[in-house]
């Protein structure tokens, strides 16, 4: 079961930096690949060997748990050799340049290296400098496309399509990397989005990225088909971009009322890790309609996917 | 609110009869209306008015002749500060109330600038209710933009616009963070709230006691200029550019923040400003000998100014007229003109001091009141402030004409630092309106 032997499986690029320009075909191709993974991670024996010989670095320069141990797990499941770097423990602390520690990681002959970092762009400058595969794990409020990827995942699997959907993804857009590449993925795949935020929380220019935009979440929720909360940071919680926690909760956290706007089987999401009681009521993450744990079980199917068609890519073959 | 509902007067609008106010000269600045004719109220509303009402009553009503004298909508104040809660020495809601209403202002919207301030739920509905329980005139809120008033986080702009809160604004100073002024002004368009910005450069101004100029040389005063005004008018309007937030620049003084908000208004963006009495009817020169009654914020400007502020009223650039009342005490007034408190009341001179435009040529009746009534019952959303069916009964008889010299020693508010103690003046309510009910009478002394 390899890629190669999947005959309309298409995705000729070596990085996986950004879900701008990603065509459906590719993302399906993607998508399919993943929903064997996560066959293979239900059963009892979920080691395979096409990454075998291989090195997976994680390289994540912000703190991450489910992300990065999502990817842990995808690179030992596919059997490759997986490094954690985090940057607490990196000469990062010691002054060395983002650049630097590329060409340090270069020298040690890694196969895929997997990046996040608080700069949007970060990635895509590091996999410039190195010779082997890189993944976009988060860049700033730019991109993360396997999160993305694995919300299709997840959607296609309970709505078995993701094209006529219509998804709303609420709260923090302003800083989030997350919406953007779901923007991307949910449009190029043929669902309707919208956006539904304060201003504050709204980039400017909200409206041009093909995706409708709502300050009201009653209305903005009127007839979605899919829920897809947004993680509000606590510092931009307390007067800059809202002025409480309360507040906030009482306009934009999603509850029962807010809830009830959507369709009956309007399914729920959330990228993790939740705020109960500040973007989304504790009922309503536990709800029957709640896909939240899928998501993560689908992150690992996905990430698997990615690497298994980056390593068609990789030299020294 | 209707606080006077059950606080009847002498001519007592129980429910179902009327009360008819014939022999008047209505003016109602809404319609542009300005003859002679009667109205009638019936349970709290104007139930009809026009010409034909000048000499007949309806069957069983109640008959009040106006002798000729000026009916009209009874006055909005948005700008009033309180000492209710924290400064009752000062001035209480029913103590302002009482003041409104001899100065023939029937609604008054009170600053956050209390102790504590009002930027929380619990507050605006403490306000409410005391305002309920003792005030005799309609009170609104204007609550808190920002948390405390500092300027740097918002408050729960939502949440209290839910509990009844009119419009935000930042009380006695400008936010001067520019980000938290975008945020603001971003944020509150989203529930449609109007923010009203005191436009001050808090570094400019800071420890300044008057206008900067001749005056403050010679008397030798730190003075603050006018650009510490215009910078902040300017940068809002930018703000709002890019926001779209619906915004008033609360007590505009010079003649430069009026231009930049003509330009502004010409662009159509949703910008309005309103003006102080004092800014109308005084100038810089009546500080005179270090007169601290005088000291107000803005500070008072030159002659030119006032000019211009009074040109741009007649011309509809300025939107409303505030008295910006501004109750302190012989305790922080009675000072070197540098250490004292700034502040002037004026919710009883407002009309009279008004009228001393009208009585200069410099403004006619109709645009005069306009700034009083309809505008700001536009800029806030209210449904007073027009003679019109259905509308509240809210009103004032005046007397255009009458001259009186002011004394303040019998001024209802509970501060008496009016910048016009002794000044001759001319008009003055003879009867006020609330919701059907006379609260105030002239020559009538008020019950406690």
């Amino acid at each position: 079961m390899t890629p190669a032997a999947t005959s309309s499986f298409y995705f000729p690029r070596r990085h996986l930096l950004t879900c701008e320009g990603l065509s459906a075909k590719e993302i399906n191709s993607l998508l399919d690949l993943a929903d064997k993974s996560a066959e293979v991670n239900r059963q009892i024996n979920k080691k395979r060997d096409i990454l075998r010989g291989r090195t997976l670095i994680n390289l994540f320069f912000e703190v991450s748990t489910r992300t990065q141990s999502s990817f842990e797990l995808a690179g030992k499941r596919l059997g490759a050799d997986v490094m954690n770097m985090n940057v607490s423990t990196s000469s990062v602390q010691k002054g060395e340049t983002l650049i630097d520690t590329a060409m340090t990681l270069n020298a040690m002959r890694p196969d895929i290296i997997v990046v996040r970092h608080h700069a949007a762009g970060a990635v895509e400058l590091l996999a410039q400098k190195v010779d082997c595969s890189v993944i976009n794990a988060g860049d700033g409020a730019h991109e993360h496309p396997t999160q993305a990827l694995l919300d299709a995942l997840t959607i296609r699997r309970a709505k078995g399509r993701v094209a006529g959907l219509t998804v709303a993804i609420c709260g923090d857009i302003l800083h989030s990397r997350v919406a953007r590449s779901n923007i991307h993925v949910l449009n190029t795949l043929g669902a309707r989005v919208r956006l539904v935020a304060p201003s504050t929380l709204l980039p400017p220019a909200a409206d041009r990225l093909g995706a409708e935009v709502f300050t009201d979440m009653w209305e903005g929720l009127q007839g979605c088909d899919i829920v897809m909360m947004l993680r509000l940071q606590r510092e931009r919680m307390q007067g800059a971009y809202v002025p409480s926690t309360r507040e906030y909760y009482h306009f934009f956290g999603l509850d029962h009322d807010k809830l009830s706007h959507a369709k009956p089987d309007a399914l729920i999401m959330h990228p993790g890790p939740m705020n109960r009681g500040v973007e989304i009521a504790s009922a309503i993450a536990d709800h029957s309609r709640s896909v939240i744990r899928d998501q993560v079980e689908m992150g690992v199917a996905v990430r698997m996917a990615v690497l298994e068609a980056l390593a068609r890519h990789l030299p020294n073959q | 609110m209707s606080p006077a509902a059950r606080k009847s007067g002498s001519t007592a609008d129980e429910r179902g009869t009327a009360t008819a106010f014939l022999n008047a000269r209505l003016i109602d600045p809404a319609s542009g209306r300005d003859e002679p004719g009667g109205l009638v109220v019936r349970d709290g509303l104007i139930a009809d008015v026009g010409p034909h009402l000048r000499r007949n009553a309806p069957e069983g009503a109640t008959v009040v002749d106006c002798q000729g004298h000026v009916l009209a909508p009874g006055l909005i104040d948005c700008q009033v500060f309180t000492g209710d809660p924290g400064q009752e020495h000062r001035e209480t809601l029913k103590t302002a109330s009482f003041a409104a209403a001899a100065g023939g202002v029937t609604t008054i919207v009170c600053m956050p600038d209390t102790e504590p301030v009002i930027d929380q739920v619990a507050l605006v509905d403490y306000v409410q209710r005391r305002a309920r329980e003792r005030a005799i005139v309609n009170v609104h809120i204007m609550a808190a933009a920002t948390r405390g008033l500092k300027g740097e986080e918002m408050a729960e702009i939502g949440l209290l616009q839910r509990a009844g809160a009119i419009a935000f604004s930042n009380g006695k100073s400008s936010i001067a963070n520019t980000r938290v002024m975008r945020n603001v002004l971003l944020y509150a368009k989203d529930f449609g709230a109007l923010v009203v910005h005191h436009t001050e450069d808090p570094y400019l101004s800071a420890g300044a006691a008057m206008n900067s100029g001749e005056v403050a040389t010679r008397i030798g005063l730190p003075g603050v200029n006018k650009a510490a005004e215009t910078i902040v008018v300017e940068r809002d309007v930018r703000l709002v550019e890019i926001t779209g937030g619906r915004y008033h620049a609360a007590t505009l003084s010079c003649a430069e923040s009026l231009d930049i908000v003509r330009k502004a208004k010409a662009r159509k963006l949703p910008v309005t400003c309103g003006v102080s009495i004092n800014h109308l009817t005084l100038n810089e020169n009546d500080i005179g000998p270090y007169r601290t009654f005088f000291k107000v914020r803005p500070p008072l400007r030159a002659e030119d100014d006032r000019v211009a502020m009074v040109r741009g009223l007649a011309a509809g650039d300025i939107d409303v007229i505030v008295s910006s009342h501004d109750p302190q005490d012989a305790d922080v007034k009675r000072r070197p003109f540098a250490e004292a408190a700034d502040g002037a009341i004026g919710l009883e001179t407002l009309l009279a001091a008004a009228l001393r435009l009208y009585h200069n040529d410099e403004i006619k009746l109709l645009p005069l009141l306009r700034a009083m009534t309809i505008n700001p019952a536009k800029l806030l959303g209210l449904p007073s402030g027009r003679l019109e069916k259905g509308a509240p009964a809210d009103l004032v008889l005046f007397d255009p004409d009458v001259p009186w010299v002011l004394n303040r020693e019998q001024l209802r508010a509970r501060s008496k630092n009016s910048p016009f103690d002794e000044s001759r003046l001319q008009g003055r309510a003879l009867r006020t309106v609330v919701a059907g009910n006379t609260v105030y009478q002239y020559g009538e002394r008020p019950r406690d």
